[in-house]
């Protein structure tokens, strides 16, 4: 990778391999974390193949039960602790939180490489039990078959999880110190970008949440190799204290992989819209809010665990309020694009397809809040289709298109614009061809987690396969031209979308210091000019 | 070390830009701070941050505590009577007695008497390791009892005992690597304090690593009447 000859950037200077990785440069290490979740990404994709391939015909005919109850396990547990968690913080956030607070780094740079250590740790243990037979538990570990029943490598895989736990820790616990105290002069709370309060919301539910997941899996590692009995039932144990540990943790932690997003479309509305923010400061606080009553609705994964049907009620009223601030949030863009003047560029497309799969997800979200209705969705792929919809085509649809709106500022270089809008499209299409099928398969009663299936749901299974094979082909697309981009890519200047900023200010790629002046802020953020023509450099 | 944040090179990009030239940076002023009370406060907030993140590690055990607790209130009872009350107890005021010494190190850190910092942080060291020599002469008498939980664990007292127990070792377990940790940071403030490092201006790594042998003592204050005064407080 290099930059465009006759500049400094982070990019270049120091050179060689051990520079990079003993680097404390948040850049750099933004960059190190996007090659290792890329990486994590196939894998888990990998995995998704398998289990579509075999829901492409009724019978078990790829995978043994056994092998198919594998590959979901590991598709699970790749995908959310090792892409989807990390994705936006540990690199746009990592890349963008210091120069967004003018500072040269994030307030604890040893820490900060510390952290992509550890996940590196986690991932080569997940690699490990890939190697050495797989976990079959479903990514929820769920007791008393993860401690009792399960004859795969359940401790190991549950290792890894709380390692990479504590490198999400780290990063959360970096953002919000960096916060609080390293802006630059002027840089009040309500002119921090939108950016900087999803990744603040996000960074409390790390620190706040992880830590709980954390114990739990040492409990259930330490009942399957000590044989410390806390959730036996044999001595009295209750294995749904497991559920509420875990979903305490893992209820929270689906906000930790959509608030980062939120943040990213946020900036991009604004600037591909040349408009102030709607609202500024409800956008802030429902951040906040969405991490608060986000500690608040667990439950919600209890109601056939024989949960109390009044804490029942609780849950599911506090899990519709969510709605609320999400609703905000999705009015408030909705509400900046109007009357903007919207350039149509790559961008503008990630933003809108983004905005269409979240209300999706969002609205069945209520569907599944809603108790007596969950009832009968628990466990099918109604609930698979929802939170595909949150966490693939919300927070994946917003990282790729934070990495389309970023590239330029990141690399130095561009991509070829046009393909950009194609692959936005290829995703859009792919994406609802893969999940809204499942929709209906699961309200038809089709659970997750089986290998076959009665045939008369084979069309929507085949449909979804091919959806998938779409989107696979939109992901390799992006994939090839983002690398072809950094060795032909036309280079990038500083401001590329016209946009307001102090990332905006610096040049492209910024150099290691990030500012050649210390940056005073003197005016709110997304200051846009009532304006058509921009100027640009 | 090849590598551009390095103390000194960073320090040359700083002043060519122009930074706030006010004041002399002090060497341990890292490049990214503007100034010795930014980094002192980002530090100390750290710390705190941290130390929110282990309540919640110690919180979810906490939880699992009160859950079974009040499901089995004459198992606890029991399990709390079958645990060394006086070596508890003694080891609590050990624990009291380091966080005193504690800050006084960092008291002795702040008005830069070197001396101060040195023999406090020994006496820490050393209160922390007699409450982990009494921890393991506890733990082998437990084994010896048939109380640590698994195949040995007498077979005449009721499952939800062997639960307490459970609970009993990873929590004082886990306390007991927290002070196992803390002893190791200690190991290397008394290096730092020894090399004279601490000054009145500079003394943010006592003062973190400080804060954190407090945490650890706190943990212990809990974890000592929920363990082992709860049979005098429920039971006889």
């Amino acid at each position: 990778m290099t930059a465009p000859a006759g500049r400094h950037s982070y990019l270049d200077e120091p050179h060689g391999v051990a520079a990079w990785l003993l680097t404390r440069d948040h850049k750099r290490i933004a960059m190190l974390y996007l090659i290792s979740i890329t990486v994590f990404f196939a894998l888990g994709g990998f995995f998704a193949t398998l289990v579509r391939l075999e829901l492409l015909t009724p019978q078990g005919d790829l995978l043994t039960p056994d092998l198919y109850n594998k590959a979901f396990t590991l598709h699970g547990i790749i995908m959310i602790f090792f892409f989807l968690v990390p994705a936006v913080p540990a690199t746009l956030g990592n890349f963008f939180i210091p120069i967004m607070c003018g500072t040269k780094d994030l307030a604890f740079p040893r820490i900060n490489l510390l952290s992509w250590y550890l996940y590196i740790i986690g991932g080569l243990m997940a690699l490990a039990v890939v190697a050495m037979g797989g976990v079959d538990t479903g990514w929820t570990f769920y007791t008393p078959y993860s401690t009792h029943a399960s004859a795969t490598m359940v401790t190991l895989a549950a290792m890894a999880a709380f390692v990479a736990g504590f490198s999400s820790i780290l990063t959360g616990f970096n953002f919000i110190v960096t916060v609080h105290r390293m802006r630059a002069p002027g840089l009040t709370w309500f002119r921090l970008p939108l950016f900087v309060w999803a990744h603040y919301a996000t960074s409390l539910v790390m620190i706040l949440g992880t830590p709980v997941v954390a114990i739990t899996l040492v409990l259930v590692a330490a009942e399957r190799t000590l044989g410390l009995g806390i959730f036996d039932p044999k001595l009295g144990g209750d294995p749904v204290l497991f559920q509420h540990l875990f979903w305490f943790y893992s209820h929270p932690a689906v906000y930790i992989m959509i608030l980062p997003g939120m943040g990213v479309i946020s900036e991009m509305v604004a600037a591909m819209s040349r408009k102030q923010v709607f609202g500024y400061s409800f956008v802030a606080f429902s951040s906040l809010a969405i991490a608060i009553l986000g500690f608040l609705v667990w439950g919600h994964h209890l109601f056939m665990s024989s949960q109390s049907i009044y804490a029942g009620l609780v849950f599911s009223i506090i899990t519709m309020l969510v709605a609320v601030p999400s609703a905000v949030k999705t009015f408030n863009w909705t509400a900046t694009m109007y009357k903007g003047s919207i350039s149509w560029e790559s961008p503008t497309y990630w933003i809108i397809g983004f905005m269409g799969l979240f209300l999706i997800g969002g609205l069945t979200g209520l569907f599944l809040a809603t108790m007596g209705l969950d009832v009968h969705l628990t466990d099918t792929y109604f609930v698979v289709a929802h939170f595909h919809y949150i966490m693939v085509g919300g927070n994946v649809m917003a990282f790729l298109g934070g990495l389309h709106f970023y590239w330029p500022k990141m690399t130095g270089r561009k991509y070829p614009e046009t393909l950009g809008k194609v692959s936005a499209v290829l995703v859009f299409v792919g994406f609802n061809l893969t999940f809204f099928p499942q929709f209906v398969l699961g309200y038809m009663g089709m659970p997750r987690r089986y290998h076959a299936y009665p045939a008369e749901w084979q069309v929507l299974n085949v449909l979804s396969t091919g959806g998938a094979g779409i989107l696979g082909i939109g992901y390799t697309l992006l994939f090839g031209y983002f690398v072809w981009s950094l060795f032909k890519g036309e280079v990038a200047e500083r401001n590329p979308w016209g946009a307001t900023g102090l990332e905006w200010q610096i040049p492209s790629p910024p150099p290691t210091f990030n500012f050649e002046q210390d940056p005073v802020v003197t005016e709110p953020a997304y200051n846009y000019k009532p304006r058509r023509e921009v100027t640009v450099g | 070390m090849a590598n551009a944040h390095d103390t000194t090179l960073a320090h040359g990009a700083v002043e060519a830009h122009g930074h706030d030239q006010a004041h002399a940076h002090h060497p341990k002023l890292q490049h990214h701070f503007y100034s010795m009370e930014q980094q002192l406060e980002a530090s100390i907030l750290g710390m705190w941050i941290f130390l929110v993140t282990e309540i919640m590690f110690f919180g979810g055990l906490f939880l699992a505590y009160i859950v079974y607790r009040t499901m089995y209130p004459e198992a606890w009872i029991a399990g709390s009577n079958h645990l060394n009350t006086y070596m508890g107890g003694g080891n609590t005021l050990v624990l009291i007695c380091s966080s005193l010494t504690m800050v006084l190190a960092v008291r002795a850190a702040q008005v830069g008497s070197r001396t101060g910092q040195i023999v406090n942080l020994i006496l820490t060291i050393l209160f922390g390791s007699t409450f982990l020599v009494v921890k393991f002469f506890e733990y082998a008498e437990k084994f010896e009892h048939h109380l640590v939980p698994g195949p040995n664990f007498d077979p005449a007292l009721p499952g939800p005992e062997q639960i307490f127990f459970a609970l009993y070792f990873i929590m004082t377990g886990i306390h007991a690597l927290h002070m196992v940790v803390g002893i190791g940071i200690m190991l290397v403030i008394l290096r730092m304090a020894w090399k004279g490092t601490f000054t009145p201006e500079y003394y943010g790594p006592i003062e973190v690593s400080g804060l954190y042998w407090h945490f650890v003592d706190i943990v212990w204050i809990f974890l000592f009447p929920l363990l082992y005064l709860l049979g005098f407080h429920l039971g006889h």
